[in-house]
């Protein structure tokens, strides 16, 4: 595929990788967080940790919004196929995660529940279209790159009167997450997550731009290098990382520049804003509240937002006690330190939502990395 | 979840719709998120809409920027 194959080259990777251990410092370690789901998968997938030099560690950050969605919001949507009648349509990603109960929508969906998998959230509304009789209600997760098409549907929604469709709207905003990292004890006062730089996202920032990362990079002094999702963006990405420190610069670079600006997509961003205001706080996983950093339906399109029409009152529920995706969400541990990882909790059986998408550190080592830490033994 | 794919526009329709096509498949998407979009742009699909254009001299550029580092990576092997 034209734009993808050329940014997979394993000769030129070996190469960058080659650069990077001619660059970096053998006196000290560098700690740099993928935010993304998307690159902690092309980490996995394609090797990258094991082509860095050892003192070159990649910390998985929590920018995977079903490893973030908490339980509570899930038992909002499994009320409303369950209890209300209602039909629900969401992204195929959801569908595993555990929620109350040892429930999950797909659980539900065998109980009865009307659940239905869509790809796009312009389906929830042809739904909606097509059963004037029944209730639809999407339920609307995703970082910033999947806001816009939940705006455009609740928007059109509104334009063509179609009063059974609403938004369980649970969007959440990236640099609020970054931020909310940096200022945890974990990496500013007790050192348990050293970290030295990001790698910034890729399709977010195609909405947002670059600039929005400018601000976390000077207060907190840690450089940002946006990439995009291939594995030659993550190992030049990395490069960049690497050089910054050296130089002491600590700046947003992009890396990512056929698809990042750095003022994003204005189009988009004015739709979102239109639509969308901010929620005071937001529970995430493993994260807990967090001020500023989620989306909710503005009142001017309130007949659209499921949390009003239904009167849904957010209740936090706990994870699985022996569930570590809150520590592998904050980057404290790894998923292999896990005592449930690869036995218990699996891509088939996850446990914790981690294990959910393929983009979650867990399902990713799972996937692709859990036999390369066990020594080989000849028969 | 973020996964989106660079695709390429092979006809521009009414009501902000276009088809794409990507190794032999077309499909019909949204491009009410872009401001303009031509027959042979390429664009960033995510979910069934086009989320951004992709840049393709500034993707021969990064391209090129790996090349430049290949070469440098082979006058060092040279060097030493």
């Amino acid at each position: 595929m034209k734009y993808i194959d050329e940014f997979r080259d394993g000769d030129v990777a070996r190469k960058i990788a080659a650069r990077i251990a001619a660059e970096v410092d053998p006196a000290r370690s560098y700690s740099f967080m993928e935010f993304c789901g998307g690159h902690t998968h092309a980490i996995s997938r394609y090797g990258i940790a094991e082509l860095l030099p050892a003192n070159v560690r990649l910390i998985h950050g929590p920018g995977c919004p079903v490893c973030v969605l908490p339980i509570g919001r899930i038992d909002h949507a499994l009320t409303l196929a369950l209890e209300r009648n209602v039909i629900v349509c969401t992204y195929g990603d959801t569908m595993r995660v555990p929620a109350s109960g040892g429930m999950s929508l797909i659980k539900a969906k065998a109980r009865g529940g009307d659940i239905r998998m869509v790809y796009s959230a312009a389906d929830a509304l042809r739904i909606a279209q097509e059963n004037p009789q029944r209730e639809v209600v999407f339920f609307a997760i995703g970082f910033e790159t999947t806001t816009p098409p939940t705006a455009l549907v609740i928007r059109d929604a509104h334009a063509r009167h179609v009063d059974n469709f609403s938004v369980l709207c649970c969007h959440v905003l990236t640099p609020a997450a970054i931020a909310h990292i940096l200022e945890s004890p974990e990496v500013r006062e007790d050192g348990t997550v050293p970290l030295d730089g990001f790698v910034g996202p890729a399709h977010v920032s195609i909405v947002i731009g670059s600039d929005p990362y400018v601000a976390a990079a000077e207060k907190y002094r840690k450089p940002v290098v946006i990439a995009g999702f291939e594995p030659l963006d993550v190992m030049q990405a990395i490069l960049m990382l690497v050089r910054q420190v050296n130089q002491g610069r600590c700046v947003v670079e992009n890396e990512f520049t056929r698809a990042v600006s750095p003022c994003g997509n204005l189009t988009a961003q004015a739709l979102m804003a239109e639509v969308f205001e901010m929620r005071p706080t937001f529970e995430w996983r493993g994260l807990g509240e967090v001020a500023n950093s989620a989306l909710r339906i503005r009142p001017a399109y309130a007949q659209f937002d499921a949390e009003r029409r239904y009167d849904l009152a957010y209740k936090p529920v706990p994870d699985n006690k022996a569930c570590e995706c809150g520590a592998i969400l904050r980057g404290v541990k790894r998923p292999s330190e896990c005592k449930i990882f690869g036995t218990v909790c699996t891509p088939e059986n996850p446990m914790g939502s981690c294990m959910v998408s393929s983009e979650g550190a867990c399902a990713a080592h799972y996937s692709y990395g859990r036999f390369k830490d066990i020594a080989v033994i000849a028969a | 979840m973020c996964l989106a794919i660079p695709v390429q526009i092979v006809e521009v329709l009414a009501d902000q719709q276009a088809v794409i096509e990507l190794s032999g498949i077309r499909k019909e998407i949204s491009t009410a998120l872009l401001d303009d979009v031509q027959v042979g742009d390429y664009v960033i699909l995510h979910v069934g809409y086009a989320i951004g254009k992709l840049d393709t001299d500034e993707a021969l550029r990064t391209l090129e920027l790996f090349g430049e580092l290949s070469a440098a990576q082979d006058a060092d092997a040279v060097a030493t």
